[in-house]
């Protein structure tokens, strides 16, 4: 049985943030679940995936996030009990659903999780998804550790049922990804039908339906700030003079720096933990209250402006400071220095900085950037396109899965991204206003997710664009996570369907499509010349598994290659292919055995014929 | 409770995240407060993963700059590049076995010697323990076990309150049933090679 599904009661488990969340869900009974995965959230969804199949919860990967959202909407409005698991950027691509459902409501419990990225550890931005709260009018909740991301999930439910509409459940990596002994507690049971009462005047947004639901909504919003003003997530701590009012992670740095400087029984804490709509009248009282206040938040400062505003309102002008160049700035993350040194200059409390090392005389270090796997596919089909386009200007927009990679040398295959399905649109954007060749890529998982559209849009409007689709049959970047082109029958799934994205293509009405098989070099050269000669739209589906992925099934069969003496020193293998099992030895090229998945893509382009399977 | 803060780094596929599981169940199990975080979205990839984990009455789950209390290289180009996270009164534990990155094995950056790498260390920090895991992984039966070999060399320096029993037991909860003889094995001969 999974894990999570065990009645522990009482007992401590080691949790990651993201098995914690979902063990809350469990808990609170959750009876449907839908995602598109995300880093920082994707084992939220791995794990529902597990359990979806040793239990009656209803689990999805859906298209996109607006689906799944969609999905999970509906879901609520029959009664139970869904979660909707995204990452920060994917609330962009739901954002449409969500911010009707807002009008509309639920009547089961719907929590919507964003996973924010502060950083960019594995994301194109680090937009601040609190504000999602205020342009939506949804509450927001955010925990600090696991154990109270798991208590927190249940009472984002009650929340969302109290008040008949949906909770955002705001988390950042450093909660997704951080581990820490978590308290089980009792699961309730799990209700997974139910019914939907029809009331068309209530659920069909005409404008004279909407115009009744955002009076009700802001009815809420009035609600759910006297909620928050009682809610066990907006704490008060400690006594004295000085305000601290945070966040999140930024809660434990806070906390960890007052024992560090000694201040504690000199400083009151405000943790916000129910930050949409921000509780006001605790925190005007709480302002009164100090003489100074410092606000401490990762990302924008949401809570600074609410707070300034609340001061202003009720007169105050005690100073209230957060974001500036000398305490905290809006980049990237915190870290408990930081938070510690800001503390400490903005109240005045003598402090001294840790002895770092003078590491001024390490010589510069080898680097050791990610790269493709080695016997990747998107090498091979990279490789072939670069050999393709030899001689001919080009612009390649690029798409966001580990395909990205490609971008870097010796590939340099990806000349801009924006987002999830940009390089379909952008690419039929730059084919009208620049003469060059225009050759995008996106991977399969990517082009189920929003390449559709953009296709749809170059067949449509006629943009003269080739269309690279990465096909290697699952999410890779995430963890190999299933999409509706995935044989799910092979992997042991039952009760899925399957798509095809060269019926898809051919259906849009693209007139020239060709599938290739990057590990054959030659013919994919050659097909690739042909689609990019053709005026118009052009695909090409580059068919081959995930080598990582076939790996981890114990499906790999290639045998490892090997360099003969034939080796003149080329190394065209080296610098075309850049693949991770190559190494230089004694001046000579040799492939690392254990690595080498025997693509035989090397093989066939080194111009001695030097590479050869490796006979054991 | 004391605080101790420990950062772990590796290359992706080495196994550090396993053995930082170890390290929390038997936290867990000896009623140690034990927070963790990880970097590891590129780990598949061949880049570098990162944990820290912090021992005792801390809530933070991750390590300033400077403050490691220890540093656990499984590499030792990426200890030398982790001694940013140290300070004066560190003690590293590394790996002495290496794995050149992409980069320097096609010729585009030199990795360091070993003596080098050990020197630069040594100077800056309070104590530097080295030992083959590798090698010693080898011997016990299981190359792919050079995670739990430097986990004993990291118990034998007694800084966490962490038990030899207590990896035990994690070890046996954790890992694989068919690799704990192997792992346990392991786990000893790094105890014994730092003694």
């Amino acid at each position: 049985m999974h894990k999570l599904l065990k009645d522990h009661s009482g007992e401590k488990m080691f949790l990651l943030g993201n098995e914690a969340i979902v063990r809350g869900a469990i808990e609170a009974g959750v009876g449907f679940a839908s995602t598109y995965p995300g880093t920082p959230s994707s084992e939220i969804s791995a794990n529902f995936f597990q359990i979806a199949r040793q239990s009656d919860l209803y689990f999805e990967y859906s298209t996109n996030e607006k689906v799944a959202l969609e999905v999970a909407a509906a879901a609520a409005n029959a009664g139970v009990r869904s979660m909707c698991i995204m990452k920060h950027v994917g609330v962009n691509v739901a954002a449409d659903v969500l911010m009707t459902l807002a009008y509309v409501g639920v009547r089961g419990g719907l929590v919507i999780l964003t996973a924010d990225d502060p950083y960019m550890f594995s994301s194109q931005n680090e937009q601040d998804n609190r504000y999602y709260g205020k342009l939506s009018g949804l509450p927001i909740l955010e925990p600090s550790s696991a154990q109270e991301a798991k208590e927190m999930i249940g009472y984002a439910f009650d929340l969302s049922e109290k008040l008949a509409e949906p909770v955002l459940f705001r988390t950042t990596t450093r909660l997704n990804h951080s581990t820490a002994p978590v308290v089980l507690g009792e699961m309730a049971k799990r209700v997974t039908m139910g019914d939907f009462g029809k009331d068309p005047f209530n659920y069909v947004t005409v404008p004279a339906v909407s115009r009744k639901l955002h009076i009700k909504l802001l009815n809420n919003i009035e609600k759910a700030e006297t909620i928050s003003c009682d809610s066990r997530y907006n704490i008060i701590e400690g006594e004295g003079a000085w305000g601290i009012i945070c966040n999140g992670v930024s809660y434990n740095y806070v906390k960890d720096a007052l024992c560090d400087l000694e201040v504690k029984d000199k400083v009151k804490i405000f943790r916000v933990g129910f930050s949409h709509p921000m509780p006001g009248k605790l925190i005007k009282d709480f302002i009164d209250g100090c003489e100074k206040v410092l606000v401490v938040e990762e990302g924008e400062p949401y809570m600074e402006e609410a707070v300034k505003a609340f001061a202003q309102e009720a007169g105050y002008t005690h100073p209230i400071r957060g974001k500036a160049p000398e305490l905290f700035s809006r980049l990237f993350e915190f870290d408990p220095a930081m938070v510690r040194s800001a503390i400490a200059s903005y109240f005045g409390i003598p402090y001294e900085t840790s002895d770092l090392p003078d590491l001024s005389d390490i010589p510069d270090l080898p680097q050791r950037p990610p790269n493709l796997c080695a016997g990747c596919s998107h090498r091979a089909t990279f490789y072939a396109v670069n050999k393709a386009i030899e001689g001919i200007e080009t612009i390649r927009p690029t798409d966001i899965g580990c395909y990205t990679l490609g971008f870097l040398p010796p590939l340099s295959t990806g000349d801009f991204l924006i987002c999830m399905g940009s390089s379909v649109g952008t690419g039929c954007g730059f084919s009208k206003t620049t003469d060059k060749k225009i050759i995008s890529f996106i991977g399969d998982s990517t082009f189920f997710h929003s390449g559709i559209p953009g296709l749809i849009n170059a067949v449509f409007n006629n943009h003269d664009i080739n269309l690279v689709i990465l096909d290697n049959q699952t999410t890779a970047m995430t963890g190999h996570q299933p999409h509706p082109g995935v044989d799910m029958k092979a992997m042991n799934h039952d009760g899925f369907g399957r798509v095809s994205i060269e019926s898809v293509v051919k259906g849009i009405g693209v007139e020239h499509v060709t599938v290739i098989r990057p590990y054959n070099v030659k013919k994919s050269i050659t097909a690739i010349k042909e689609a990019i000669a053709h005026k118009g739209v052009s695909v090409i589906i580059a068919k081959q598994a995930c080598t990582l992925f076939e790996r981890s099934l114990k499906k790999q069969v290639g045998k490892p290659f090997y360099v003969s003496d034939k080796c003149k020193n080329h190394r065209d293998c080296i610098n075309d292919l850049g693949c991770p099992a190559f190494f230089v030895e004694d001046e000579k090229v040799r492939i690392n055995p254990t690595l080498c998945s025997g693509c035989s893509v090397c093989a066939q382009i080194c111009p001695e014929h030097a590479i050869l399977p490796l006979r054991r | 409770m004391n605080i101790k803060r420990l950062i772990i780094v590796a290359v992706g596929g080495q196994g550090n995240l396993l053995s930082s599981k170890v390290l929390g169940e038997a936290a867990c199990r000896l009623d140690v407060p034990v927070r963790m975080s990880e970097i590891h979205g590129m780990a598949q990839r061949g880049g570098v993963v990162e944990s820290a984990m912090i021992f005792g009455d801390a809530q933070s789950a991750i390590i300033s700059d400077g403050e490691a209390d220890i540093l656990l290289g499984f590499e030792p180009l990426e200890a030398l590049r982790a001694l940013n996270r140290c300070n004066s009164k560190t003690v590293v534990i590394t790996n002495t076995s290496s794995l050149p990155p992409f980069t320097a094995a096609i010729g585009k950056g030199i990795y360091p010697d070993m003596e080098i790498i050990k020197t630069f260390i040594a100077s800056k920090v309070s104590r530097l323990i080295t030992l083959d895991a590798n090698a010693l992984a080898k011997k016990a039966g299981n190359e792919l076990s050079v995670n739990m070999v430097l986990l004993g060399a990291l118990i034998e320096t007694n800084i966490l309150p962490i038990t030899a029993e207590s990896i035990h037991d994690a070890i046996c909860e954790t890992t694989k049933q068919a690799f704990v003889d192997t792992n346990i094995k392991a786990f000893e001969s790094g105890r014994v090679a730092v003694q």
